[in-house]
């Protein structure tokens, strides 16, 4: 279980975004976050994709608490959530190729020969393999977003953020990118924390199991 | 409808020819496109990402690369104006009398399109005195009121201004001189459903008797909620089109089908494979005729292909390569 507790987050000098907020997230399941532009759904994500420490308050991973004074975060612990954003440009480097782009996280952790492993991941997104060589410029958002789900499941993370994933995507790729999240679900037991302002989206994609804001 | 179009699109296509470091491919951006948009009108045209949508437009606009070109006719004609064949006019007639005065168009992401040291007063005021001749204070604080803008918010940079805010400064500036045509590509990717929702209805609003709106987007909510006709747009061509409500009724298309089947309410099944290679189509097409087939296992159960990719006129509706049985 990933949960946060109690998290008071926000940024320089402002207010509270997240005020005492608790959410848990548990293995095998997707839960819906349901809320308006600006309500905190993308502050709770960084916190709990551990990118942002949060002012108070406690994240727990699979019973473990998060802390230190620096917030350093051990790095089995870190690539244990993955997190997919909105925006796919933005999250890569655009002087990288598809393929150093979904390697990044192997490499970084030692792997030799990920190749195997980025093809696999390509093929499961539905990223078509001719596609890995191209830098950021020359595909769409679509296929990037791809991308940055492949580079999100590649560590193979306990629970995987997805923070308004498919906000810039047409119907038919949204629909083909949840599937590849939920495939996961089933087949890894991965945790997935999906959120969206999208409510009919949410219940496709969660069912009941929809936090609103 | 006995009033002529605003906007008349006959087997315009677009294509772009790649270098020699990109294999010296042509990309069909946009093949035999024929529309009519009238006045009264919100025209969507639809599909997926990379379809060509956007491309038709800035080929309406004059604002394609140089490496593109353009075939067929397009052809603005409003009002007491003179007619403009969009696709041959000289940039110097689309710069001075069309962008802006006579084809308004609204961007996708309007944040980051606008000026981000000068204030939306400072932009919008310099949209009314290119335009108009002159920046009546009470006139454009008018046009904001009109589009839901306080005018207090003008006084914001665009980063203080929220994305629907944004999204109504580029609404403004693209009515500063009443154009009889208004195009939005992709105005609502971004911004969550409350604000959809606004800035679509400003779109719908704006359709009256003088003014037609073409809406490129891939949001099907959002073009279900204000378009009066819709265009389904597949690899570079219009597959369907006709009066929005019987089109997403009762689509005729496998591809329209499956398009609206990928919505969270219409069995969220995604269109299986891939679109084309738009640099293969010329191939694919002389192969198969109708190019959807490749995606569409259960083409013959749908409706009888002809393989025919030109539209087939139907009373008030046209369909490519499946006519309804």
């Amino acid at each position: 279980m990933l949960s946060a507790r109690g998290v008071v987050a926000g940024y320089a000098r402002g207010r509270a975004v997240l005020d005492g907020v608790d959410v848990t997230v548990p293995r095998g399941a997707v839960r819906g976050l349901a809320g308006p532009s600006g309500c905190g759904k993308s502050t709770l994500a960084r916190v709990l994709a551990l990118l942002q420490r949060p002012w108070s308050g406690t994240v727990e991973l699979d019973g473990r608490e998060i802390r230190g004074a620096r917030y350093s975060v051990p790095r089995e612990s870190r690539t244990s959530v993955g997190i997919v954003f909105q925006q796919p440009r933005p999250a890569v480097d655009p002087r990288m190729t598809l393929r150093e782009i979904v390697s990044e996280p192997l490499r970084v952790r030692g792997a030799r020969q990920p190749r195997a492993r980025v093809d696999e991941l390509a093929e499961t997104t539905g990223l078509d393999a001719e596609l890995l060589g191209r830098m950021p410029h020359e595909v769409s958002d679509g296929q990037l977003q791809r991308a940055c789900l492949a580079r999100a499941m590649a560590p193979r993370p306990r629970y995987l953020i997805c923070d308004e994933m498919t906000g810039m995507l047409d119907a038919s790729t949204t629909a083909a990118l949840v599937r590849v999240v939920t495939g996961r679900v089933a087949e890894e037991g991965t945790g997935v924390l999906a959120i969206s302002h999208d409510e009919s989206l949410l219940r496709a994609w969660a069912g009941d199991d929809v936090i609103r804001w | 409808m006995q009033q002529s179009p605003l906007l008349w699109l006959d087997d315009m296509s677009v294509r772009f020819e790649l270098g020699r470091s990109r294999g010296s491919e042509t990309v069909h951006a946009v093949t035999d496109a024929r529309l009519r948009l009238f006045p009264g009108q919100v025209l969507a045209l639809v599909g997926e990402s990379g379809c060509g949508k956007s491309v038709l437009a800035s080929a309406l606009l004059g604002l394609l690369p140089a490496n593109a070109w353009s075939r067929g006719r397009a052809l603005l004609s409003s009002g007491t104006d003179e007619d403009v064949e969009l696709l041959a006019a000289p940039e110097s007639v689309l710069a001075r009398e069309v962008r802006g005065r006579r084809v308004g168009l609204v961007p996708q992401s309007a944040a980051t399109h606008l000026t981000p040291v000068r204030t939306a007063r400072a932009q919008l005021s310099e949209a009314f005195r290119e335009l108009r001749g002159r920046a009546d204070r009470a006139e454009v604080e008018a046009l904001a009121r009109r589009v839901g803008l306080d005018p207090d918010e003008l006084d914001h940079y665009p980063h203080e201004l929220s994305g629907g805010m944004a999204q109504r400064v580029a609404v403004a500036s693209a009515l500063v001189a009443e154009p009889p045509v208004v195009i939005a590509d992709e105005p609502t990717t971004g911004l969550d459903r409350p604000l959809v929702e606004r800035v679509t209805d400003l779109l719908g609003e704006l359709a009256d008797r003088e003014r037609g709106v073409l809406l490129i987007t891939h949001d099907l909510d959002a073009a279900a909620r204000v378009a009066t006709h819709v265009a389904v747009m597949y690899a570079s061509r219009v597959v369907e089109s006709g009066p929005a409500a019987e089109v997403f009724g009762e689509p005729w298309h496998p591809y329209t089908k499956r398009l609206l089947g990928a919505l969270p309410e219409g069995g969220f099944q995604p269109v299986p494979g891939h679109p084309p290679a738009l640099t293969e189509l010329a191939e694919l097409e002389r192969e198969w005729g109708c190019v959807f087939c490749l995606r569409c296992p259960e083409t013959p159960g749908v409706a009888p292909c002809n393989g025919e990719p030109r539209l087939v006129e139907h009373g008030r509706r046209s369909v490519a390569a499946h006519p309804p049985c």
